[in-house]
């Protein structure tokens, strides 16, 4: 038997035995590795979404959940069926009816964008100082930015109160030194919600343009200058568009939760601003109206998914790039 | 039609002197706060020159090519160029180029993008910066890659790259930062010659930085070695070798070996020179070494024969034991411990094929040089 064992005939399966469920492991270990993120998505993100999605379906009722049909599979197979054929896209032709839906995406998605530019016209100038800034003081630069976190987004929203109604801070001070005669109306107007998303979202902007500024070797910019270029024309032909996946990655980030941003427009912006965010609450909960706003949502998600596609289209590329 | 070769070899400027210096740095002083870059630093660097600063990192060689580039003021003194001052101008009005260290091509821009660069900053029309781009690309011998980016280049193509871009709009000076730094040994030293022929061809002003004395000597018409900021010697590859005026030049650049001893006499020809050991050495050309003072003796270890036993015409030799023996194919490098205790380097060329070397370790040998062998410097 021992001289069998060490035959070549026997040998080879033996060594093939040993090696085939190793390779498999390792490829189920592979694959589990991608499960794993998949598994996450489908349970917590597709699965509420078909539920929203099957709400944005039914009618409204008085009823505990406040919509028909409730899925049920009680009555067996036939039942759901049944239910099934219930479901219309009644909601969705409502919000075509209504102007105030259409209105409201369309100011969400304005003020949205407005708030995404005055962002980037106040981030840029920080991110760039700080990349600039000596290699000792970025990390403190950096936990300035990070710092406003520490304290609840609510209480920060809540001082901007404070701080922009007719007899607050900003007035107040600006009546002392005598800049103005009579108080400023800021607060309930569009005004106090553009501060209040570039104040909020600021951070959001910073972070990745510092990371795409901070990580640019300097010589590029002397390279330009050496070829002729003056400082100006060097940051719009070098700077700029090597900070774009910064840029691009900063605007998405404050645009995509802007669009839906609800407690802004409902602290600062008073009920003279229209969102689709505060439209939303109040279908949900002032009217109860659980098909209405779930339909309100689904639309809002397939508003922002273009913005979502753009942005992972734009990851891809400077992945590729390998910058 | 002279040669290039012929033009190389009769290009001494430096020599004469009716000729005017392109590049003038007068006590040029570069302070970092408390570091001093460049202490009181004067030079002159002629037109069509190649002109290498040789140095250790540290030694400013680097902050005197960026203070030329406009990167750096001086603190003090000043640098002409072509007669004009250049104080206060900004790098983009400075008429000379530089090729970085990093390279630095711009990642977002294809080659030709990055050649065509510096070209349309200058405001030439399209057509002709098509014909220039085309020309750099086909000097660089990188045509099939025009349209590639940076990150899809090999090292090699990159640093071609840098250098079209860099000699694209036609600088009165091209400064190069460390320009083979990057690059492996066999592709370093063909580029070595692609440099010297392209530089020849422009007929540009090269200024170029290296730590590398090999790629100082092989390139440059003129070699200034620097060390803490000052000039320590100028002069051509063969001065700097072979009549280093300096302990430090002979150490820097090759090997040497040093014998310490007194001027025991000297006439208009010749010297002789006792070591701490009492041994004595006869020298030609020991130039104003008066008697009694301390001097060093300055040999390179392949003007030093080794053998085992004591040539019969030999003015000058010492004999000790084989120390250590190097073979490397071309030479054969020994360390000879002579009888006083010092280790002296010698490298004799394998001229013929000799399997097997009459002297091995721990051998009686004897080491012998001629009196113009070597050169003395003051201690």
């Amino acid at each position: 038997m021992a001289n069998d064992v060490m035959s070549p005939v026997d040998a080879a399966p033996t060594t093939a035995e040993k090696a085939a469920p190793v390779r498999l492991g390792a490829a189920f270990v592979n694959r589990l590795v991608i499960i794993v993120p998949y598994v996450w998505l489908l349970f917590f993100f597709l699965v509420p979404f078909a539920i929203v999605f099957k709400i944005s379906l039914s009618q409204t009722a008085i009823a505990i959940p406040p919509y028909t049909p409730a899925l049920d599979f009680s009555d067996g197979f036939s039942g759901f069926v049944e239910a099934l054929k219930e479901l219309s896209f009644d909601n969705y032709v409502w919000l075509t009816q209504d102007p105030l839906y259409f209105y409201a995406y369309v100011s969400s998605v304005s003020i949205a964008a407005i708030s995404t530019v005055l962002t980037l016209l106040v981030g840029y100038p920080i991110a760039y100082g700080m990349a600039r800034a000596p290699a000792s003081l970025r990390p403190t630069l950096l936990m300035l930015v990070i710092l406003p976190f520490w304290t609840s987004f609510l209480i920060r929203v809540y001082a901007w109160i404070g701080i922009l109604k007719p007899e607050g801070l900003l007035n107040q001070f600006l009546l002392s030194v005598g800049i103005i005669s009579e108080p400023l109306i800021i607060l309930n107007t569009y005004t106090a919600i553009f501060i209040g998303i570039v104040y909020s979202y600021l951070p959001f902007m910073i972070l990745p343009l510092y990371a795409s500024l901070e990580k640019m070797d300097y010589s590029l910019i002397e390279a330009a200058k050496d070829l002729g270029c003056p400082p100006t024309a060097a940051f719009w032909k070098i700077t700029f568009p090597l900070s774009l996946p910064g840029v691009i990655a900063g605007c998405l980030l404050v645009f995509i939760p802007a669009v839906g941003e609800f407690v802004i427009p409902d602290l600062l912006g008073g009920s003279q601003t229209l969102m689709i965010g505060k439209t939303l609450w109040n279908e949900f909960f002032a009217n109860r109206d659980w098909p209405v706003s779930s339909a309100v949502a689904v639309i809002l998600l397939l508003i922002l998914i273009v913005p979502i596609v753009f942005f992972q289209q734009a990851q891809a590329r400077a992945q590729e790039q390998g910058r | 039609m002279a040669s290039l070769g012929s033009i190389r070899r009769d290009f001494a400027p430096w020599n004469d002197p009716n000729a005017k210096p392109y590049i003038r740095f007068e006590n040029v002083t570069k302070r970092f706060g408390d570091f001093t870059a460049v202490n009181d630093l004067s030079l002159s660097i002629f037109e069509r020159e190649f002109f290498a600063l040789l140095g250790a990192s540290g030694c400013g060689k680097s902050t005197l090519l960026r203070m030329l580039a406009g990167f750096e003021e001086p603190t003090s003194g000043r640098i002409l160029l072509d007669g004009q001052d250049l104080r206060g101008i900004p790098p983009y009005r400075r008429p000379v180029n530089m090729m970085f260290q990093s390279y630095a091509l711009f990642p977002h821009m294809s080659v030709e993008k990055n050649i065509a660069f510096g070209l349309k900053q200058e405001g030439m029309p399209k057509a002709d910066i098509e014909k220039r781009v085309a020309e750099m690309l086909k000097l660089v011998k990188l045509e099939p890659f025009a349209k590639r980016k940076p990150h899809q280049l090999s090292g090699g193509q990159r640093q071609r790259v840098a250098l079209a871009r860099s000699v694209a709009k036609r600088p009165k000076v091209l400064l190069l930062d460390e320009p083979l730094g990057a690059l492996d040994k066999k592709l370093r030293e063909e580029t070595q010659f692609e440099l010297m022929d392209l530089q020849q061809n422009l007929g540009l002003t090269f200024l170029v930085v290296t730590h590398d004395q090999e790629e100082a000597m092989t390139m440059a018409d003129r070699i200034a070695i620097l060390d803490k900021g000052e000039v320590m010697q100028v002069a051509t590859p063969t001065e700097v070798y072979e009549a280093p005026t300096s302990r430090f030049v002979a150490n820097f650049v090759g090997n040497v070996n040093m014998f310490e001893g007194k001027v025991a006499a000297s006439d208009a020809n010749t010297a002789r020179i006792t070591g701490a050991s009492g041994a004595q050495i006869v020298i030609d050309n020991a130039g104003a070494a008066a008697a009694g003072a301390d001097v060093a003796f300055a040999i390179r270890p392949e003007k030093i024969k080794v053998s085992s036993k004591r040539p019969a015409e030999a003015v000058n030799a010492l004999e000790g034991e084989v120390y250590d023996i190097a073979y490397l194919g071309d030479m054969t490098v020994y360390h000879v411990k002579l009888d006083d205790g010092q280790v002296v380097r010698a490298s004799m060329l394998n001229a013929a094929r000799i399997m097997d070397d009459p002297l091995t370790w721990n051998d009686r040998a004897w080491i012998s040089f001629r009196p113009d062998a070597g050169i003395v410097l003051a201690r």
